[in-house]
């Protein structure tokens, strides 16, 4: 889109994380809190703090909790309309009385205008927190304590998206950077500071999700010169929205040493300030989400395929594409724990793992009936036992990549295979589970989705 | 213990039309073409027809449901009309109903027509369908040539052949089929093809290319059936009997428990089998004399060659590269042209294969005809190599 602003070509520098067409919000937050939640006791509590949540009326976190498989009782909320949501919900999750614990979800997926600044900018991603409050922590290493948050409510408004647009409106960002960010923010960090018992000196990583510039403005006002600031990951991811300032956590808590304070803010419509702790006795870290994300890297070599995916370029998909796709709405909830939480059957007679869970068991050998246990899939590892690449039938990303897929442990099903090249499946391939959207339909703006294979 | 089919049903008449993209007709023309081609080499009227049955598989297409299209097309005098639907079976289970019907003495003379009208769907392959309401929410949005082609990545994975290698004997399938084919006039591909085009061919579903895939074609097929005793009494001489006429439907095995491996079709084995043991056959490689086998796809005509015993496993390129079933070959397989050049209206196929084996062993093959033929085989594969209907069919002339 060079053609169209050079001055916004030059900003074009690295890469930037992108949706393939069935991600969403909702699917990158599902991916981020499975990571998360590994080995870990389930939540009381899940928030997907997001501004660009695929339902605007139907809760997207509780989705996201069935697709986890969480119990009933988990508590489910929705946060949005800004993109401190994510700080916001982290020192809410922080300050709870109850000792819940609490999954925090900051996810976002930002459509840009062709061409715009925001499309060289926007980053689609998805961070997950585990939250305990209090001083009791359970179920695995702290990473970081949360010493002290504060806000500041302002309707400064630098950007905005009614309900219903596609596209933000920014407005000039050196007005942003003057009279928003560098007048809004350093107040706030010095309560945070104050409230923490520490000095900005004491500050050794600063998550600040702003512009490089203003962000150097916020260092100078506050004395946070000592402190690193931490990586944007611009290049690499781009802003993630209301998952940026937890992105850059990530960066932080996998650069930070023992001992060290991180300065996190949000900010949009006011700021958000949390001061955090790495715990003096934590081990350095050895799983490091964020650049395992990253690695796992997929290249879209496709413009027009990219817009294609976003919406913004209305190819021919032939005429397989007008398949009505509805969806019968009360045999998704009869098998919601199926389908969304991706939970299947063991036979407790013999032990066969089965999808879907049935009323007799699939083993030739064993066929008893009404003897199998829930049984979740999700998790487990697969290998390709067959597959093909579809030129025939529809697919947004043609070919349809699909097959047999054989699960570690038992059970053998017929799958999508997700993020596939034509040529890259081979028969033994291994494979992992990702949730996705399996189905569009257009007539009734709705979305569906389920479980796909993707290369491990 | 049931005593089976074997020799118990005669055919004495059978009607095909041509397959093709009949844009020139319905599903109502189509069946009274076929059903007048059967009742004059039946030789009675079509008032002698005492139960129908009717196949037809997209319902929702053109044809309808239920015994209407069948009894309104040809007025039949309201005697009983049976609709059934077996996936690519479904032509071979009408046959099993009529057969069945005549068999228990419930009628003199039974009809079996499939018929299937395609091509009014306004594009090229298959109609979309629904798998399920609950089946759309998990299975992948496949189609058929994505289905079968699946048979050729774990078939080269167990025996331990190439993609290439596999392609060149599926080449050779597909070349023989045209072969046959051109030499058929009621064939919907009636050209001679070659290796390097089937190689060159666009992809269609990996690795199958379209000359890999089997005709899309508008189409039916009939049959006619009594007795023995009645056969004779209406003046027949030498007949068709009926065999063997076996179904094996999966149960769920394939596609949710392991000890599939995706590289051949379970239920084949099974309907072969029982076929086998019904017609009396011990020996079926020497038996034989001619086959009609699913050849939806190149790839599932290789590995039938495997599941219905004659060819050793992981040997099936070998024997077809080696010709054994070619027109000339030790099993003529496919000698009207197949699903591949005859073509397939899904409702129609079971009763086109029938049809074939009908004419050779009479002697009525034309420029196709092979030296007396005694025993001829069909068989169906409905659905998707991890689910489906087999059906395997015997005939043979009359004792």
């Amino acid at each position: 889109m060079g053609w169209l602003s050079a001055p916004n070509a030059r900003i074009a520098a690295g890469e930037r994380a992108v949706c393939n067409w069935d991600e969403d919000a909702v699917t990158l937050a599902v991916e981020a809190a499975r990571t998360c939640l590994a080995g870990s006791p389930a939540p009381g509590s899940l928030v997907l703090a997001s501004t660009t949540l695929p339902f605007s009326d139907r809760s997207n976190a509780t989705l996201v909790a069935t697709a986890l498989d969480l119990p009933a009782a988990t508590e489910t909320a929705d946060l949005g309309g800004t993109l401190r949501a994510a700080t916001t919900a982290l020192a809410q999750a922080c300050r709870r009385a109850d000792g819940v614990h609490t999954l925090v979800v900051g996810a976002d997926a930002r459509e840009a205008r062709p061409g715009s600044p925001e499309e060289m900018e926007f980053g689609a991603a998805a961070v997950a927190l585990l939250v305990a409050p209090g001083t009791h922590a359970v179920g695995g290493p702290v990473l970081a304590e949360v010493r002290a948050s504060t806000h500041h409510a302002a309707d400064f408004v630098d950007h905005y998206r009614m309900h219903g647009e596609a596209f933000d409106y920014a407005f000039e960002e050196r007005w942003v950077r003057d009279e928003g960010i560098a007048k809004l923010l350093p107040a706030t960090i010095e309560r945070a500071l104050a409230a923490a018992g520490i000095g900005a000196g004491e500050v050794q990583h600063c998550v600040l999700p702003v512009a490089a510039a203003a962000a150097q403005r916020v260092v100078r006002a506050t004395g946070l010169e000592r402190a690193q600031l931490t990586d944007a990951q611009r290049l690499t991811c781009g802003d993630a929205g209301v998952a940026q300032p937890l992105v850059m956590l990530a960066a932080a808590l996998e650069a930070a040493n023992p001992g060290d304070n991180i300065l996190l803010v949000g900010f949009g419509q006011g700021v958000d300030v949390l001061v955090l702790r790495v715990p003096r006795d934590a081990k350095p870290a050895r799983h490091r989400p964020l650049q395992a994300a990253l690695a796992r890297r997929h290249e879209e070599a496709s413009y027009t395929r990219y817009l294609s995916h976003r919406g913004l370029l209305a190819v021919d998909f032939g005429k397989r594409a007008e398949r009505d796709n509805r969806s019968a709405a009360s045999v998704m909830w009869r098998k919601s724990r199926q389908v969304t939480g991706f939970v299947g059957g063991r036979c407790s007679a013999c032990q066969t793992v089965q999808y879907p869970k049935t009323h007799v068991c699939v083993n030739p050998a064993c066929r008893a009936q009404d003897t199998q246990e829930d049984f979740r899939l999700a998790e487990l590892s697969g290998r390709v036992k067959s597959f093909t690449e579809d030129w025939q039938a529809y697919a947004p990303r043609p070919p349809a990549v699909y097959g047999n897929i054989e699960f570690a442990g038992g059970g053998n099903l017929l799958m999508e295979i997700a993020d596939a090249e034509a040529g890259e499946m081979k028969v033994d391939t291994p494979v992992r589970f990702v949730f996705r959207i399996k189905d569009v339909d257009p007539l009734r703006a709705f979305r569906r989705y389920f479980w796909k294979a993707t290369r491990a | 213990m049931a005593q089976g089919i074997c020799d118990r049903v005669a055919i004495i008449g059978m009607g095909c039309t041509r397959f093709s993209e009949r844009w020139d007709a319905g599903p109502e023309d189509l069946m009274v073409e076929a059903v007048g081609e059967a009742l004059a080499d039946a030789g009675i009227a079509r008032d002698a027809i005492g139960a129908a049955w009717l196949g037809v598989f997209f319902d929702e297409q053109s044809t309808g449901k239920s015994a209407l299209p069948l009894s309104m097309a040809l007025r039949l005098p309201n005697v009983p009309v049976t609709r059934v639907e077996n996936l690519c079976a479904t032509g071979t289970e009408a046959l099993r109903g009529a057969v069945y019907a005549v068999a228990a003495g419930a009628c003199d003379i039974a009809l079996a027509v499939g018929v299937e009208k395609l091509k009014d769907t306004g594009y090229s392959g298959l109609p979309e369908r629904t798998k399920g309401t609950f089946e759309d929410l998990y299975l992948p949005g496949s189609t058929a040539p994505g289905a079968f082609a699946q048979l050729a990545s774990a078939y080269a994975a167990r025996h331990g052949y190439s993609i290439d290698q596999l392609r060149e004997a599926m080449a050779h399938i597909s070349v023989k089929s045209h072969e046959n084919g051109a030499r058929n006039p009621k064939a919907h591909l009636r050209n001679r093809i070659t290796p390097a085009q089937v190689l060159a061919a666009p992809m269609i579903a990996y690795p199958l290319g379209v000359f890999d895939c089997c005709g899309v074609s508008d189409g039916a097929a009939c049959a006619i059936v009594t007795t023995p005793e009645k056969a004779r009494a209406l003046g027949k001489r030498d007949f068709v009997t009926v065999k063997a006429l076996q179904l094996a439907p999966s149960n769920g095995v394939e596609m949710g428990h392991q000890s599939w491996d995706g590289s051949y079709t379970l239920t084949t084995r099974l309907a072969a089998a029982r076929a086998f043991a019904e017609a009396g056959i011990a020996r079926p490689r020497e038996a034989i004399d001619l086959m009609e086998v699913h050849d939806c796809f190149s790839i599932t005509e290789l590995v039938l060659m495997e599941d219905l015993g004659f060819s050793d496993p992981g040997r099936a390129p070998h024997d077809v590269l080696a010709g054994r079933y070619d027109r000339d070959g030790d099993i003529p397989c496919q000698m009207d042209g197949g699903l591949k050049c005859f073509g397939h209206p899904i409702g129609a196929t079971g009763l086109r294969m029938a049809y074939e084996v009908y004419l050779q062993l009479l002697g009525r093959a034309g420029e196709r005809q092979l030296k007396s033929p005694a025993l001829g085989l069909t068989h169906n594969l409905g659905g998707i190599p991890n689910r489906n209907v087999a059906s395997v069919a015997i005939f043979g002339l009359a004792a």
